[in-house]
């Protein structure tokens, strides 16, 4: 079964939501789609107990009111080919096929492997603030926020509205960072708001800086952690440990749809030109897939995009400058933000790296590229088909994380039988028996 | 608040309409959502259905992502511990 679209969007966060918007603006017949229940995306993520921020109230209420935007949720993508994507939902495979598309991926919370990061009760930063907008339970627990970037002020936040007793938040980037940070701030106006309302809020809540988590404890889950501080180490017994080194692109459907991948830093990010073109015709990218930039970012790009994607070239140019300012942000974020080199050398030869197939630091030791890697140990071949491990050993300097192959997601053998898309006929990277 | 009843492991629990699996696996509190290969418990971690860390059987589907599926009246969850 196929059905077309002039513009498919890929992703219903903020970006994915304008881009939406724009496209539909022009008459295009737009779908939207996300392997999510709602729109929103992760930071627009819908709060079961609490009411949606205004901006993101007011992006869905005004898509919802274009006729010509089909919502397709609970769409995984599967697989790319030319002009077509197959996807995968609870119930069906489908295959879309469309005149351009707009990836809106956005990114994933980078997690990096320490002694105990295993236990049940160690969860992601953003993890742990997903998880409680959607009812997780976490009323009167300790919880502990650690890692790095502003995100963890925002799921510091949220789990203080959700009732936690946060003990603290220890951010490992050193005060002077933090204060030069502050310092600039004004140049983004909106930011400095939002930064004094997350102050506001989280008044009370010790903010940590310098400070590490060096180790998790537990017998079956966790019950305390280790801190590392300027003035020495403790532990701090707690019942959940959310935890987040920052965030990095989602590439996997551009890199198999062959978009040129931006491979300078330690993750690959999708490759745009000013005008959000990738490198593959009637294919734009937006957002955190492009880079980590943030909200402001994601939005004005989505406007681009969408315009771009329906063909409305001078209304994308429009947002140009706006885009320009916005993306200076990233670079602020990058700088201040950078990992201290002890945060990468907390796995012991013992710590497990790939959760999917617990292969530890030790055994992979000797190999220095992926492919090597996984033949010999099985690490990236799980579920998650490296998503955390591929990332985590990427920013830990062993190596790159190794090119995707299609299924883009785990999937269901009905819905590869179905599939002419000729990726899945013809796909042969030579590992197969793996 | 709108409530769904949904049974972990044959245990009732109940929770808010708009609950994810994953939290209603969470309030019945079992050891673990699931055993690694060689035999560790886990449970949820990214929440955004990357890990599949979460992942469940559901309805006597496998290996589904408890943090993506939004919670059924009468569903039936089973953990791996």
């Amino acid at each position: 079964m196929t059905e077309h679209y002039d513009v498919l969007v890929v992703g219903a966060g903020p970006a994915g939501l304008a881009a939406a918007q724009a496209a539909a603006g022009h008459g295009a017949r737009v779908g939207l789609l996300d392997a999510q229940p709602r729109q929103g995306g992760q930071v627009w993520r819908h709060d079961a107990l609490h009411d949606a921020p205004v901006a993101a109230h007011r992006a869905m209420t005004r898509l919802a009111a274009q006729p010509s935007v089909s919502w397709l949720a609970q769409h995984q993508v599967i697989g790319a080919g030319p002009y077509s994507l197959l996807v995968e939902t609870p119930r069906r495979a489908v295959e879309l096929s469309f005149g351009s598309l707009v990836i809106a991926t956005g990114a994933r919370e980078l997690l990096l492997p320490f002694p105990g990061w295993t236990l049940p009760g160690v969860t992601g930063a953003g993890g742990l603030q997903a998880l409680a907008k959607q009812a997780w339970p976490v009323q009167g627990k300790r919880v502990l926020v650690a890692g790095s970037g502003p995100l963890l002020l925002a799921a510091a936040a949220t789990l203080h509205r959700h009732g936690a007793q946060v003990l603290g938040i220890h951010e490992q980037a050193v005060a002077a960072a933090m204060c030069t940070f502050a310092l600039q701030l004004w140049r983004w106006p909106s930011r400095m708001v939002q930064a004094l309302q997350l102050r506001a809020t989280l008044r009370g809540i010790p903010y940590h800086f310098g400070s590490f988590v060096s180790r998790a404890h537990g017998d079956g889950r966790l019950s305390a952690v280790d801190i590392c501080t300027p003035r020495g180490s403790s532990r701090i017994e707690c019942d959940v440990l959310a935890i987040g080194h920052g965030l990095v692109p989602n590439v996997e459907l551009p890199g198999m749809l062959g978009c040129t991948l931006d491979r300078h830093g330690a993750h690959a990010a999708t490759q745009v030109d000013d005008l959000l073109r990738t490198s593959v015709t009637n294919v734009y990218a937006a957002g955190e897939t492009c880079g980590i930039a943030g909200l402001a970012a994601a939005r004005i790009e989505g406007g681009i995009a969408g315009h771009m994607a329906a063909g409305a070239h001078t209304a994308a140019a429009a947002l140009l400058g706006q885009r320009r300012r916005a993306r200076r942000f990233a670079d602020v974020l990058a700088r201040h933000f950078a990992l201290d080199p002890q945060l990468h050398a907390l796995a012991d030869a013992g710590t497990i790296v790939c959760r999917c197939e617990d292969v530890t630091l030790g055994a992979l030791e000797h190999f220095v590229d992926s492919r090597a890697a996984r033949l010999a140990t099985r690490c990236g071949m799980g579920a998650c088909q490296g998503r955390i491990c591929g990332s985590a050993l990427a920013e830990l300097g062993r190596f790159p994380r190794g090119d995707g192959r299609p299924p883009i997601f785990p999937a269901r053998l009905a819905t590869l039988a179905t599939s002419a898309i000729p990726a899945f006929l013809s796909h042969d990277s030579g590992d197969h028996h793996a | 608040m709108k409530t769904v009843r949904v049974l972990v492991n044959g245990r009732a629990v109940s929770v808010p309409a708009d609950a994810s699996v994953a939290a209603a696996i969470a309030l019945a509190a079992p050891a673990c959502f699931r055993r690694s290969v060689t035999g560790q418990p886990r449970a949820a971690l990214c929440g955004m259905g990357v890990c599949f860390e979460c992942r469940v059987r559901i309805n006597d589907v496998m290996h589904v992502r408890a943090c993506m599926t939004p919670v059924r009246e009468g569903m039936q969850v089973r953990t791996d511990d």
